[in-house]
């Protein structure tokens, strides 16, 4: 464990369960603290470097393969595209994957709870 | 004839010649996978109409004497995270068991459109998490070189096919490795192009700033013919670039006299199994009596490549997995009174430990409190890993490692420590976190008789120099 990570808690994996719409068994909450915890005590590696004057980068795409001869989003321009309605699959081919459907909408158990 | 030595050069002029019919060499495949794959487990779908309809539709262009299109015939194979419409596409989960896909992935559609034909859909790790196969919803794939043995992965499926002469070819993804890595633990080449050359429309997406499609073949030559047929801009996916593509096949004879090939110390530390760095030493030895010069180099960011793996690709596939909510397609539990219990039902049974672990670890660094010091964190060290290779190919034209630090290791080795699984990726994922291009080339065995692989990394788009080295590599290796 490293001295300036609070370890993760059976409480914090409750929560983050939580946000990720998952239920977890009371095995599986346990087996995830210890995988988290040792998984991110290898992550901490990150805070040797000092990257406070480094750009985040979020995706290649944006500096590899575009247009260099432009400014702006003109380098882009391949990515873009009319804003027209084109054709999108029927609804009953896309129905034919529904759990549960009336034909025209998906069905889900009931939304409102107590 | 014996299709198991069949490449996709061989299998074209066989067709070509009438020596086979597509429909022929389809039956052929089918039954060397009814008879092998019950022990490797590298198919999960077989697409047997739609290939026999294809292999037909082939054969009566070639009855009429009709100019036979490029891939007339050839058998390949599709990672299971690619879809095709009416077949069923589950990308190794059992949240997608049911799900019969409603459209084409563009690199399938461009294949079957070049004539090849589909012999069906191959295992890989859950949503293609893994690095051994073992993650797979259905049943682990074993390495056709030793059944003891896992075939890497994600693409295990894919590469087993290949190796076991179960199909001429076969496309893979790779996000971490998934594609290099299993190639070179099956003894087959594996591609990974430029992040932007091939579309994504169509694969199941796992992290999309890393997802990549490409080939896995027998000879770098098939590889090169692979990419040609799937390369190039698709209105359909915003990330694929408007970069010309090259002809890969011609690119491939250019000589490679003068190239300059970078050997990154840090590729060669500690963890590296010592036969794996014989063989890759001796490979690069090989390089060099061509007429290629090395040039030692250092990737300093090398050690943190990793971890900031683990975390950017967690946080993309804690998103993208959020739309597995039993509400439209996949999975949902009939044990759940109210929607909220329905989503975490459906979530829990249907995910397996690996894609539940991800999506934890990818919702905690995207949290409140948390985003910056890892999530941003990690984009930060990203740009850094992204800037030794811009520093480093500023020297070299081409940059040589292992693909990865061991040959294939023992089923259930490292199932109980997530931590040692990801370090088998440690010699891959930096090239998928830059976006440049890599293949993996057999290089030699263990004294087990395990498969080496060689990875050799190049600039963004520049492909052709990447397979150029392996394709001249192979035919001195093997000549």
């Amino acid at each position: 464990m490293s001295d300036n990570r609070q370890p993760i808690t059976e409480k914090d994996v409750l929560y983050v369960a939580e946000l990720a719409n998952l239920e977890l068994t009371d095995e599986e909450r346990a087996r995830m603290v210890k995988d988290l915890n040792s998984i991110l005590d290898y992550v901490d590696r990150l805070n040797e470097l000092d990257t406070s004057n480094v750009e985040p980068m979020a995706q290649t795409s944006d500096r590899y393969g575009i247009d260099e001869s432009k400014a702006g989003t003109a380098r882009f321009a391949y990515a873009m595209r009319e804003d027209k309605t084109g054709p999108s699959l029927p609804r009953e081919v896309v129905m034919e994957n529904a759990p549960e459907t009336d034909g025209a909408f998906f069905k889900v158990p009931k939304v409102i709870e107590k | 004839m014996d299709i198991s030595t069949l490449t996709i050069a061989s299998a074209r002029a066989a067709i070509l010649e009438r020596r086979t019919s597509a429909v022929a060499l389809a039956e052929s495949f089918y039954q060397k996978i009814e008879a092998a794959d019950k022990q490797i487990g590298a198919f999960l779908t077989l697409t047997r109409e739609r290939a026999l309809a294809k292999a037909a539709q082939i054969d009566a262009i070639a009855d009429k004497g009709d100019p036979l299109p490029p891939l007339a015939g050839v058998p390949i194979a599709i990672k299971d995270v690619m879809v095709m419409r009416g077949v069923r596409s589950t990308a190794g989960s059992k949240i997608l068991s049911n799900f019969v896909a409603p459209y084409d992935c563009t690199a399938v559609a461009r294949l079957e459109a070049a004539g090849a034909v589909v012999l069906g859909k191959t295992n890989c790790d859950e949503f293609a998490m893994g690095s051994s196969n073992e993650n797979s919803g259905y049943y682990p794939v074993h390495n056709p070189r030793d059944l003891s043995r896992v075939p890497g992965g994600s693409s295990g499926g894919s590469a087993a096919a290949v190796a076991a002469g179960m199909s001429v070819a076969a496309l893979g993804s790779d996000t971490g490795g998934s594609i290099r890595q299993p190639a070179s633990f099956c003894g087959v080449v594996g591609l990974m192009p430029t992040y932007g050359r091939v579309s994504r429309y169509g694969l199941i997406a796992f992290a999309s700033s890393l997802d990549h499609i490409g080939p896995l073949t027998k000879t770098v030559n098939d590889a090169a013919i692979l990419l040609k047929h799937i390369a190039g801009r698709d209105p359909l996916d915003s990330t694929s670039a408007e970069v010309p593509v090259p002809d890969y096949e011609r690119e491939i004879e250019k000589p490679v006299r003068g190239l300059r090939l970078g050997v990154p110390r840090e590729y060669f530390g500690e963890g590296l199994d010592p036969e794996v760095r014989a063989a890759v030493e001796a490979a690069i030895q090989k390089m060099a009596q061509i007429g290629c010069e090395v040039v030692p180099i250092s990737l300093p960011h090398t050690r943190y490549a990793v971890p900031t793996y683990y975390v950017i690709a967690t946080a993309e596939a804690s998103s993208n997995l959020a739309r597995f909510d039993g509400v439209r397609y996949g999975y949902r539990s009939p044990q759940a009174g109210t929607l909220s219990e329905m989503y975490r039902r459906s979530r829990d049974q249907g995910f397996g430990a690996e894609a539940k672990r991800r999506i934890m670890l990818g919702t905690y660094v995207l949290s409140a409190g948390y985003y910056d010091a890892y999530y941003l964190k990690a984009q930060r060290v990203r740009a850094l890993l992204t800037r030794d290779f811009e520093a480093a190919f500023q020297r070299v034209d081409a940059i040589v490692t292992p693909t990865s630090p061991t040959p294939a290791f023992k089923l259930g080795e490292k199932c109980d420590d997530p931590l040692a699984m990801y370090l088998a990726d440690i010699y891959t994922v930096t090239a998928d976190l830059a976006g440049v291009p890599g293949v993996s080339v057999p290089c030699g065995e263990s004294k087990e008789g395990l498969p080496i692989g060689l990875q050799i990394l190049g600039r963004h788009f520049d492909e052709g120099t990447v397979i150029r080295l392996a394709h001249v590599y192979e035919r001195a290796r093997s000549g």
